[in-house]
């Protein structure tokens, strides 16, 4: 393995000693999102496989090529998940392009995100430097939180060789419930329950063929998912886990459409918003997918009106010109250049990727 | 105006108790004036007397006066202090309640402390989106006060909770006795309004669960004050659980007790607290507080559950279960909610109880893996012996937390100097077995040596560029949490005494 690490210093010393960009790619899964890919690539794959994986630690860390896959399998075996229930978005998915994307899935609202996960990485700066943050403990508050600074970067900041990971018991029990209610109706119903010890791990609110539909998942010990999906009511859903599965891999009729595909981060009380094309809603109310025409200016101005942000997730060519991010306010923008520059002095990781400009 | 700042200065003040006063290039006078113009009256705290409370945090074995205090008591101000700070290239120290315990707090010489105390206001409490927006000198406790009345709380809470302020617990990412099940205060923190050193105010974060651009909330939390002045905070509110219980274990030997907390997370249960006390620890808060604790035993659990009644029956006895094959003594759980705070007012209080029988106490704040606990407790005990300090221990064990409390009397001479020295010895060992040094007090003033012991030159500088990118002059709290590469080469020569000296 260390002549793998010493292969990518190589490339990352020759990239900055010339001035040419890198483009780290894993699975290659997730190059839909963010802005353009550039540069020449390196391959993260062949650094795989799980360095450790203890059960009663609750932590397993494994090196970035290492499939998403094998690590969900090697947890499941021991009756453990990563809780975040990261997106995959092909078969190929590996540890490190997730955690540099830094998206979260079903279990988002209820269980955390997957920065609120990682325990610590082993990384390599634009400078083709290896250091260590964080660890593999549960609580670390030695030096600055780099390692979370990390997820949702992009690659950016560094290649993320290592990532430790804080990993939970699957819930001993787990139903889906799903009942009629018109959007308005879905938020207000979703952040009443939230405000109550109720067992919701997962919320979908989609207007479909058979109407305006509210899906939840329970998940806990037996007489908690039991007693509530009392309180909730509603008809169980047979094919649950297929349900969560499509949706986190957005493989969901829904997200089929041929307009470009908004993901909208706001309050989770945010009002219906009235924007044009087809919504469906996540987290408790707090990411709203947007399947829609409608110019970028229009949709970003709505979901900053309402207190967020919106990404164009999968753009169409005419979106794409407004960039894969909402803009940062200018002294926000100057602080994460710097932060940048601290990384990879050069600019050779991933430019443009996570910011137009750097 | 310039106050000169000699690099002798700059490069001790981790260890500033014996040092002389303030370097002569600060013009305090000037100081004074600019500052009178920018606050009230009663906002400038001078001259030693004044300056008395503010000498030391929670960490009491250092002290330092500083030049003034400042207590701002609105965002302009506290702009108008950074911007002449920043120009003036006088380092500021900020403060919340002062109960940290690493000296994040403690001031230096040649700086102001910046005082949050005013900023007590609660702006908001929404009940339906779950979030407080408060203001920095708001204290842990009031915060679940005020949302008690929607049946909501906020979940970190350290034992030190009726007294630290959040705009401290986010700045040591601090965490409590529930936070093995609800998560540290990075978890639970959606938004800053955060001061820059320059007087620029930003809005990190928000009232969604995510932001574009870096992370920079994830950075921020656990900063140390080293990186911005936070003005106002969104946390998160959580349902209370219907019902709570806590469960008491009693082991006849440390060992015991350490593998019980593997075996209950091995079992699949995540406990809504899992502490553990040894004999010293109790001893001494029985006399305090009269929880009821178990006198006999060399360690103590204590596991919460909390969720629906069935919901807890269920975990109860499947933790109870796991208990008795690890060979647990005793085992009481808590009738009533009378019962269940008055067991965790024990280990809530542990802290002070420790401080009635010993004139001064060191708390240390390794973590390590779960499995390598009960191991940790034997060294510990030889340490003990070398040194011929007494300690108790106080466990977050779920976490593998372990906040070893060493006791000394910094009156007799050498003391301090040992009970030091064994700490740097156990910290040294977290590092050792795959852990770190503060899980969730900080580096500060008092672990900033071991800073070189668990991180390279390499991840040093790494600290250093994140900080020089907030604070370039590195005024705010200078020379704490994380040491130059000079003195960790001097620190790596001299090392740590193991031995008994
Ligand atoms: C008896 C006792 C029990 C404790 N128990 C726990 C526990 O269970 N868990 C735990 O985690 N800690 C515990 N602590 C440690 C301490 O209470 C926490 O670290 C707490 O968060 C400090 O809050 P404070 O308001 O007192 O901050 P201070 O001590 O005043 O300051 C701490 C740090 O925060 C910075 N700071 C303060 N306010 C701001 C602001 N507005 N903006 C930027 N930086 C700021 C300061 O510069 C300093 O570096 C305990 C302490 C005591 C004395």
């Amino acid at each position: 393995m260390s002549e793998i690490i010493a292969e990518f210093a190589g490339r990352i010393r020759h990239a900055e000693a010339t001035k040419t960009p890198l483009r780290l790619s894993g699975g290659g899964s997730k190059d839909f999102y963010g802005g353009p890919l550039c540069g020449e690539m390196l391959d993260t794959r062949p650094y795989a496989g799980i360095v450790s994986y203890d059960a009663t630690e609750l932590v397993v860390t494994a090196r970035c090529g290492t499939p998403l896959q094998q690590i969900e399998a090697a947890l499941a075996a021991q009756g453990q998940m990563l809780a975040f229930e990261p997106p995959h978005f092909g078969a190929g998915a590996t540890l490190g392009g997730a955690i540099a994307a830094g998206l979260s899935g079903p279990r988002r609202a209820a269980a955390g995100a997957a920065r609120d996960f990682v325990l610590g990485v082993k990384l390599m700066d634009g400078r083709g430097e290896v250091m260590n943050f964080g660890g593999q403990v549960m609580k670390n508050v030695a030096g600055f939180d780099v390692s979370r600074l990390m997820v949702g970067a992009l690659g950016t900041l560094g290649l993320l060789l290592e990532v430790s990971l804080k990993v939970l018991p699957r819930p001993a029990a787990e139903a889906t419930l799903r009942l009629e209610a018109p959007q308005g109706r879905a938020l207000d119903l979703m952040n009443g329950w939230a405000g109550r010890p109720l067992p919701i791990s997962a919320t979908c609110w989609e207007a479909g063929d058979d109407g305006e539909i509210l899906t939840l998942r329970l998940s806990g010990a037996h007489a908690a998912v039991a007693s509530a999906c009392g309180l909730i009511g509603g008809e169980r859903v047979a094919d649950a886990e297929a349900f969560w599965h499509a949706l986190r891999e957005q493989r969901a009729a829904f997200f089929t459409g041929d307009m470009s595909l908004w993901r909208l981060s706001l309050p989770s009380v945010a009002p219906p918003l009235d924007l044009p094309g087809a919504q469906l809603i996540e987290w408790g109310g707090s990411q709203r997918w947007l399947n829609s025409g409608a110019p970028a200016e229009i949709v970003r101005s709505a979901a900053a009106k309402s207190g967020g942000h919106a990404t164009l997730f999968r753009g169409r060519i005419e979106a794409r010109g407004a960039g894969a991010f909402q803009d940062l306010p200018a002294p926000l923008m100057a602080l994460q250049k710097k932060l940048k520059l601290a990384f990879d002095p050069a600019g050779i990781l991933n430019p443009g990727r996570m910011n137009r400009e750097f | 105006m310039a106050f000169g700042l000699s690099g002798e200065d700059r490069k001790d003040m981790g260890n500033q108790r014996d040092k002389p006063a303030p370097p002569a290039a600060i013009d305090i006078t000037g100081v004074i004036a600019a500052l009178r113009r920018i606050l009230p009256r009663e906002g400038l705290l001078l001259g030693d007397e004044e300056g008395r409370p503010y000498e030391c945090d929670g960490l009491t074995a250092y002290r330092q006066l500083p030049l003034l205090v400042a207590l701002p008591e609105s965002e302009d101000q506290v702009v108008a202090v950074l911007r002449f700070c920043s120009e003036a290239k006088l380092p500021i120290v900020i403060r919340g309640a002062g109960t940290g315990l690493s000296g994040g707090a403690t001031p230096v010489a040649n700086g102001i402390v910046l005082s949050l105390a005013k900023f007590m206001r609660i702006l908001e409490v929404d009940p339906l989106a779950r979030t407080a927006r408060v203001q920095p000198g708001v204290r842990n406790i009031a915060i679940s006060e005020a949302a008690a009345g929607h049946g909501l709380y906020y979940a970190p809470d350290p034992s030190s909770q009726i007294a630290c302020t959040i705009g401290g617990n986010i700045a040591e990412n601090s965490g409590g006795v529930h936070c093995l099940k609800y998560g540290l205060t990075v978890h639970n923190v959606l938004r800053l309004r955060l001061a820059l050193i320059d007087g620029e105010v930003i809005e990190i974060g928000g009232a969604a669960l995510d932001s574009p651009g870096y992370d920079l909330l994830a950075l921020l939390i656990g900063s140390e004050g080293m990186l911005g002045v936070v003005l106002e905070a969104t946390v998160k509110l959580t349902p209370k659980p219907q019902l709570a219980q806590v469960v008491m274990a009693s082991f006849a030997d440390v060992v015991s007790a350490g593998n019980a907390v593997a075996r209950i997370i091995a079992a699949g249960i995540i406990p809504a607290g899992l502490e553990m006390m040894d004999k010293a620890a109790t001893a001494a808060v029985e006399d305090f507080v009269h929880a009821g604790y178990d006198l006999n035993a060399a360690a103590i659990l204590l596991a919460e559950s909390d969720g629906t009644p069935e919901e807890v029956a269920e975990e109860i006895s499947a933790m109870r279960a796991v208990l008795e094959v690890s060979g647990a003594t005793d085992i009481r759980v808590s009738t009533d909610e009378a019962e269940r705070l008055r067991f965790w007012a024990g280990r809530k209080a542990a802290f002070p109880a420790v401080g009635r029988i010993t004139p001064d106490y060191l708390c240390m704040d390794g973590t390590i893996p779960r499995k390598r606990v009960a191991e940790m407790l034997t060294r510990i005990s030889e340490l003990s012996d070398d040194y011929a300090l007494r300690c108790a221990n106080v466990f977050h064990a779920g976490d593998g937390n372990l906040h070893p409390l060493i006791m000394f009397d910094a009156n007799v001479p050498g003391e301090l100097d040992r009970a030091t020295s064994f700490g740097a010895g156990i910290l040294e060992l977290s590092v050792e077995m795959g852990g770190t040094i503060t899980g969730e007090h900080g580096v500060g003033i008092e672990k900033v040596k071991q800073m070189c012991v668990q991180f390279s030159a390499a991840e040093l500088s790494q600290f250093h560029a994140v900080k020089a990118a907030f604070d370039p002059h590195a005024l705010l709290n200078p020379g704490k949490a994380v040491p130059t590469p000079r003195r960790c080469s001097e620190y790596r020569l001299t090392g740590t005494p193991r031995a008994a000296p």
